[in-house]
């Protein structure tokens, strides 16, 4: 793989739902290590772009390229693919019936085929990662919503992904809880991480953004680097909706 | 009384205990593949595609609109002529096994039905196939929440098996008619066959509710 290979290329992807085209032709790229983060009003398809990049949703139009290859008309390997792309959801979609360590653990003995002893240690590992060791026997609905989207991140993070997609982590969290799970995503941009988030966390969006895309109706309507977008981003759409995530979702940033 | 017992001791019990083993057999050979016919069934059902789907769905239809007792009168007089014969016992299990799939098949599908969309879409999303995701995700979360309700199937299942002495499959009920009319002892024979699938019903029940209490998970 030479080095400008971006993890994800997205070009051109479009997809409709009956007659509402959610999503009309978004392209962008991600390289390895970075961040993009994804902002915009309720309802323009920020969900449906990401579910269209590892398939849970099949694009109408457009190529997905996972380190160069690919993977929308992969069929049968799709599974293969999604390995490698982490997604976490803001409802979690824990495993109701699985304690803390076997939600991490699951997918390692099913679908990667680890050894039971191999799949615990890895999934303690993770759990360690994001400080849920001492709720590892804990089921979801014993968990407090912080530590459930911690968990569904360590979950997975335990895939080894190349890229890790967030959508809207922290929205269903209670405001005091939102920090501990920005907390984690800090941690994994500053490791190194490769990530796509949708959020409406502006400091989170500052912080860790490369680059941010403001979303509309279906598409980019602009983007750019944190500092240009908050200061001088050319639409006053843009301007307006950043102001007011701004205000709605003041979070310090005190550990850049 | 001392008569009555001394009845039940010396000709009733020593005729019983062989028709209990049979009945055991009957149930025990009956249950676990119901309950297997019941999940593929009720999987067919909800994930299959259309042609699996629609199979599953008579299936179903067919074995729950048919009596059972003229279920085994099918299987055991209707398809000798079509080349295929079966024992009283191999037509007693056979009829329990399709019968108890249809209706466990049931309480899963709706089980299955009430399990969020979520939990699929996050197990694809960790490289599950489809099938893991029903499997490994879906049918026990589902089959935990149907519990209650093929239990009741398998305490039915446990009073249906009489039947099979109707096709000469002497269980316990078949093994009691014998010794009663025999020694004229209605009375006594019928409330000691009553109090052993009593004791039955009663062991399988608090077998389930421990298995309910061990499968249970908080929130579900
Ligand atoms: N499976 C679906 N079937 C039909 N319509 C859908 C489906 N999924 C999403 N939509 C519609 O597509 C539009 C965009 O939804 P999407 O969830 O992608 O928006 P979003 O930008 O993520 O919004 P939010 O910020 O509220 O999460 C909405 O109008 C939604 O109702
Ligand atoms: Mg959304």
């Amino acid at each position: 793989m030479s080095t400008n290979t971006p993890v994800l290329k997205i070009q051109d992807i479009h997809k409709s739902f009956g007659n509402l085209e959610v999503v009309r032709g978004v392209s962008f790229e991600v390289q390895k290590g970075e961040t993009k983060v994804f902002i915009g009003p309720s309802g323009t398809g920020k969900s449906t772009l990401l579910k269209c990049i590892n398939q849970l949703t099949a694009p109408d139009r457009g190529n997905v390229f996972l380190n160069g290859i690919e993977i929308v008309h992969s069929h049968g390997k799709i599974n293969l693919y999604r390995q490698k792309m982490g997604m976490v959801f803001q409802n979690f979609f824990l495993f109701d019936h699985l304690t803390a360590v076997r939600n991490v653990e699951i997918s390692l003995l099913k679908v990667k085929r680890m050894t039971r002893k191999e799949a615990r240690e890895k999934a303690m590992e993770e759990l360690n990662r994001v400080g849920m060791v001492d709720k590892a026997d804990s089921y979801p609905a014993e968990l407090s919503g912080g530590q459930s989207q911690r968990l569904s991140i360590a979950r997975a993070l335990a895939m080894d992904p190349e890229v890790m997609l967030f959508d809207e982590p922290t929205s269903s969290l209670d405001p005091e809880l939102t920090g501990e799970v920005l907390d984690v995503m800090r941690r994994l941009a500053r490791g190194g991480m490769t990530m796509v988030v949708v959020t409406h966390e502006m400091g989170f969006a500052r912080w860790a953004a490369n680059e941010i895309f403001f979303m509309d109706e279906g598409k980019i309507l602009e983007s750019g680097p944190p500092a240009e977008m908050f200061t001088r981003a050319r639409f006053d759409r843009t301007r307006r909706f950043i102001k007011k995530m701004t205000e709605l979702y003041a979070e310090e940033q005190d550990d850049r | 009384m001392i008569d009555s017992l001394q009845f039940i001791h010396n000709n009733l019990l020593p005729a019983l205990w062989e028709g209990w083993g049979k009945t055991l057999r009957l149930i025990f050979m009956s249950v676990p593949f119901g309950l297997i016919v019941g999940i593929l069934v009720a999987t067919g059902r909800v994930y299959g595609n259309s042609p699996l789907a629609f199979l599953c769905r008579t299936y179903v239809l067919f074995f729950k609109g048919t009596p059972l007792l003229l279920l085994l009168f099918m299987i055991y007089f209707g398809l000798p002529p079509l080349g295929i014969s079966l024992t009283p016992f191999s037509t007693s299990v056979l009829g329990f096994i399709l019968c108890m799939g249809a209706y466990s098949s049931e309480y899963i599908r709706g089980a299955i039905q009430s399990v969020k969309a979520g939990q699929m879409t996050a197990a694809q999303a960790l490289g599950m196939t489809r099938w893991q995701g029903v499997f490994f995700i879906v049918l026990p979360q589902a089959f935990r929440r149907a519990l209650p309700g093929v239990g009741n199937e398998i305490i039915y299942l446990i009073k249906y098996t009489s039947l099979a002495h109707i096709i000469a499959y002497i269980e316990v009920t078949g093994a009691g008619k014998i010794v009663a009319a025999r020694f004229f002892r209605f009375t006594e024979t019928f409330i000691v066959v009553g109090i052993i699938y009593l004791i039955m019903v009663s062991v399988a029940n608090k077998l389930l509710k421990t298995l309910e209490k061990r499968l249970s998970f908080p929130g579900m």
